[in-house]
């Protein structure tokens, strides 16, 4: 098939603006967006920039907007397009541009980095592995599937609104999940101190776009909701 | 732009990840990473780490060594092997306490699973020996060794890409990085250079290996006069998807996944009477292979892997990765429906060889090459021999990475900074206005499409001295072609083409290392499988590989200890 491209160009060394360039190119209907995105830069321009590695929706790389939706391009097919009309591909939102479809992820892993993403424990381990149910392990195992791909920050409506940008974003709050539902983990307080703030869990107003577009089907949103429930549980135990 | 660190570590997978753990507290330790740290291809393993820890059935460490030697069929060091399997246990565990999500079994144990030749009573039946989380143990385990360096504070130099070592007065001094973000040169200066740069998968044509494991680590050290060791021995696994070479876990076929021809047989019946399906991967390999040649397979040829007897919710909770990538990529519920797959390049046995901590030896006679370390994939320990059994790479990552910084930390105290000259950025600064400005017509892409069907075609899983020697010739006329390669993108703000051009130069330069080691190896052993030679040669082979710069060929014997070579059947 044929299929036809409008992709964000941008290059601060040489351009004044950012522009939209077209591209047509023949796909396999199985080829991935990345791989037709790598056509276009074998056959037709080689300095169109983004960052790619696994290929295949593990790694997280590739996060850019098609047709609009933040989306991992190695996870989408060819196939999914119309060849009457033009996949539109943009770098995430929220974050600086550097060159075209790479953007600055620094300020992201810094929010990611703020939530402590380690587990916190006191009592010395034992010789062999610390127990935990099937159950208990259960509890947070959606959220070990997380890539770190950003597209759920990006989608973000607070993110995105200049006013509430301080927020830390789902991904961050994600994996703020994952260690204070491990129930080998002993840092809840700190924990919930960190999140029960308005730039923290409060940050988000239940918009779902998150959960939306996450590619590896994390429930983002509830599990938020079930952060925030904590956070009142746990003020409650104090009174 | 120059910096000094006491050691700099190349790679942010689980090797590099694991040596900086190991030295952040005593040294001032940085990470160069040609990728986001957390986007390393360590986080694609999918399968397990294996440990003789015994959470489901008996299982002792004395096995787990007999299963290791016997899948490399006799090639790998058995004194190396004896610590890695050994040190196992205690890996699992350190892992566990520092947070990584292990899947659990009913006593809220650390879950374990059958993977492929790894058996108990030295062969009788399959064990249940690897620790996985169900089909993402390498993101977990990359994600928390990752937020363990940030918290030790672990510099990191992520998206630079090494361009060279520096060497003063036969020392490793330090690298030197281009900055993918700047296009900016860099002397970074080390008391000891750890290189932790994973596996070349994609030098072929199909491969379960990311766009970045292209073996530069290996090529930067070769380039410096090191020899590479067993590069004929290249993994080929069963299970890729078909067409596209996306790694389908060995984990399918250690949760009860079952391999079928066209005619519905389960033909590993007829290779490997004793385990069957879980067979070491360069025996289920060839025999995929051998039922396309005769006429067994599926029109382009591939087979089926059948999970459907296993029922939905054991598939999705321990195979949920695999069941979607099928769904996504072929649009096939596993649940339902058999998978289509075929052989696919998978990982590197051979590589830069090391002695049990880490330290590069520069020849046959075990000659240290001071200030230079190595391990995970790019190195060659060695302890896979002529092929590594699933679940025993993430092991030796972690157990030689901890080594590695361990051997470090004790030898900078004797290791001064050498004073660097201008030379190595000048010359650095030369290449790439080299590749930038002369004037080329040809197409990157073309020449590495070229490189990869040649590398399929003629040294894959089957492979003879015609089509070696053939081979050979037409990589070193690519190599020629090579040199006449345009680049285009002459900007310094991300130009992944000049990144992708110095690749290539590596890439070429270890295919033709590689089909060298293969061409000489007159035998079949483990991975390297000549029709002209098809059995296993201990009176003249069973010795390791080394090829020199300048394509020099020496040998090195293997250490034996405690299993001597005998005849490998499944
Ligand atoms: C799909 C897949 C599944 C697997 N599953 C399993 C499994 O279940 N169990 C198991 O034991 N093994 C498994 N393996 C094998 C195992 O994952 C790898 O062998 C191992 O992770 C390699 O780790 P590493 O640290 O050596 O290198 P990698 O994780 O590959 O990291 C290499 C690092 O080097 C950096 N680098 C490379 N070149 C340069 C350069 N020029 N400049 C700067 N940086 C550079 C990269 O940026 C990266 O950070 C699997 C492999 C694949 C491909
Ligand atoms: S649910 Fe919350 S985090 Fe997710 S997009 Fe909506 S506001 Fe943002
Ligand atoms: S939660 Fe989903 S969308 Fe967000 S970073 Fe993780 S994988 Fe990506
Ligand atoms: S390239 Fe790794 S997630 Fe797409």
């Amino acid at each position: 098939m044929i299929l036809k491209f409008r992709i964000f160009r941008y290059d601060p060394e040489k351009d004044d603006a950012p522009y939209y360039q077209s591209f047509e190119i023949e796909a396999d209907p199985k080829d991935r967006i990345l791989d037709c995105l790598n056509r276009i830069r074998a056959e037709k321009d080689p300095t169109l920039s983004f960052r790619m590695s696994c290929g295949h929706g593990v790694c997280g790389s590739d996060g850019m907007r098609i047709n609009g939706t933040s989306s991992l391009a190695c996870q989408k097919l060819a196939k999914d397009f119309k060849e009457s009309e033009e996949v539109l591909i943009e770098p995430l939102q929220v974050f600086r541009v550097i060159k075209d479809l790479v953007v600055d992820m620094d300020p992201f892993f810094e929010r990611y980095y703020s939530v402590k993403p380690y587990l916190i424990t006191r009592t010395p381990p034992p010789d062999t592995e610390r127990l935990q149910s099937v159950e208990e392990h259960r509890k947070f195992e959606d959220a070990i599937r997380c890539i770190l791909c950003a597209c759920c920050t990006a989608s973000c409506p607070v993110n995105q609104d200049k006013a509430t940008a301080g927020y830390i974003g789902p991904a961050a709050l994600v994996r703020a999940f994952r260690y204070l539902f491990d129930s080998r983990d002993e840092g809840r307080e700190e924990r919930i101190a960190l999140l029960d703030n308005k730039d923290g869990a409060w940050g988000c107003q239940t918009r779902w776009m998150c959960t939306k577009v996450c590619p590896k089907e994390i429930p983002v949103t509830k599990e938020i909701f079930e952060i925030k429930k904590r956070i009142l549980e746990s003020k409650k135990g104090k009174k | 732009m120059n910096f000094k660190h006491d050691i700099v570590i190349v790679g942010a997978g689980l090797a590099g990840l694991r040596a900086a753990v190991e030295c952040v507290e005593e040294a001032d330790v940085a990470v160069v990473s040609k990728v986001l740290p957390t986007r390393s291809h360590s986080g694609a393993a999918q399968g397990g780490i294996t440990a003789s820890i015994g959470n489901e059935e008996e299982d002792h460490w004395e096995w787990h060594m007999f299963d290791t030697v016997k899948g490399s069929d006799y090639l790998a060091d058995q004194d190396a092997v004896e610590i890695m399997v050994k040190d196992a246990p205690r890996v699992i565990y350190e892992l566990e306490h520092m947070g990584v999500p292990f899947s659990r079994n009913k006593d809220g144990k650390i879950a374990q699973r059958n993977f492929g030749g790894h058996t108990s009573e030295y062969g009788k039946k399959p064990v249940k020996r690897a620790c996985y989380a169900s089909d993402r143990t390498g993101r977990v385990v990359l994600d928390t060794l990752y937020d363990q360096c940030l918290r030790h504070r672990v510099k990191f130099y992520q998206e630079h890409y090494v361009l060279s070592l520096v060497f003063e007065d036969k020392k490793c001094a330090g690298l030197i990085t281009y900055d993918l973000s700047s296009g900016e040169l860099n002397l970074i200066e080390a008391r000891a250079v750890l290189l932790a740069t994973g596996g070349c998968g994609r030098i072929f044509k199909t491969t379960s290996n990311g766009f970045a494991s292209t073996g530069d680590g290996l090529n930067l050290a070769h380039r410096a006069g090191i020899p590479l060791m067993d590069m004929e021995f290249v993994q080929f696994h069963p299970t890729g998807l078909y067409p596209l070479g996306i790694l389908v876990s060995e984990a399918a076929r250690g949760e009860g996944g079952i391999l079928r021809n066209s005619l519905g047989e389960r033909f590993m019946e007829r290779y490997a009477p004793t385990v069957k399906d879980l067979a070491a991967r360069d025996v289920v390999s060839r025999a995929i292979l051998t039922e396309v040649r005769e006429g067994r397979s599926f029109e382009g040829g591939y087979v089926h892997l059948d999970l459907t007897h296993l029922g939905e919710k054991k598939i999705i909770e321990r195979l949920w990765e695999i069941t979607s990538f099928v769904r996504i990529y072929l649009g096939i519920d596993p649940v339902y429906e058999p998978i289509p797959v075929y052989p696919t390049c998978h990982y590197l046995m051979g590589g830069i060889p090391t002695d049990t901590d880490g330290r590069v030896l520069q020849d046959e006679s075990d000659a240290i090459a001071q200030g230079l370390y190595a391990a995970g994939e790019c190195a060659c320990v060695s302890v896979h021999g002529a092929n590594r059994l699933g679940c025993n790479s993430l092991l030796d990552t972690l157990v030689f990475g901890r080594r590695c910084g361990m051997a470090m930390k004790a030898d900078i105290s004797k290791i001064e900074h050498q004073p660097v000259s201008d030379e190595p950025l000048e010359k650095a600064k030369e290449m790439l206005a080299g590749l930038l400005y002369h004037k080329g017509y040809e197409k990157i892409d073309v020449v590495r499409r070229n490189m990869q069907s040649l590398m399929m075609d003629y040294c894959s899983v089957f492979r003879d001295e015609e089509g070696l020697k053939k081979e050979l010739e037409s990589i070193r006329s690519l190599k020629m072609r090579f040199n006449d390669v345009e680049i285009v993108d002459k900007g310094k703000n991300f130009n992944y083409e000049l990144m992708e051009a110095i690749e290539l130069g590596h890439q070429l330069d270890l295919a033709e290392v590689i089909l060298l080691s293969a061409l000489y190896r007159k035998e079949s052993r483990g991975a390297h499988f000549r029709e002209d030679f098809p059995v296993r040669d201990d009176t003249n082979f069973l010795k390791h590989t080394l090829v020199f710069k300048g394509q020099e060929v020496r040998y090195k014997p293997v250490v034996i200890t405690r299993f001597q070579p005998e005849a490998r059947v499944y």
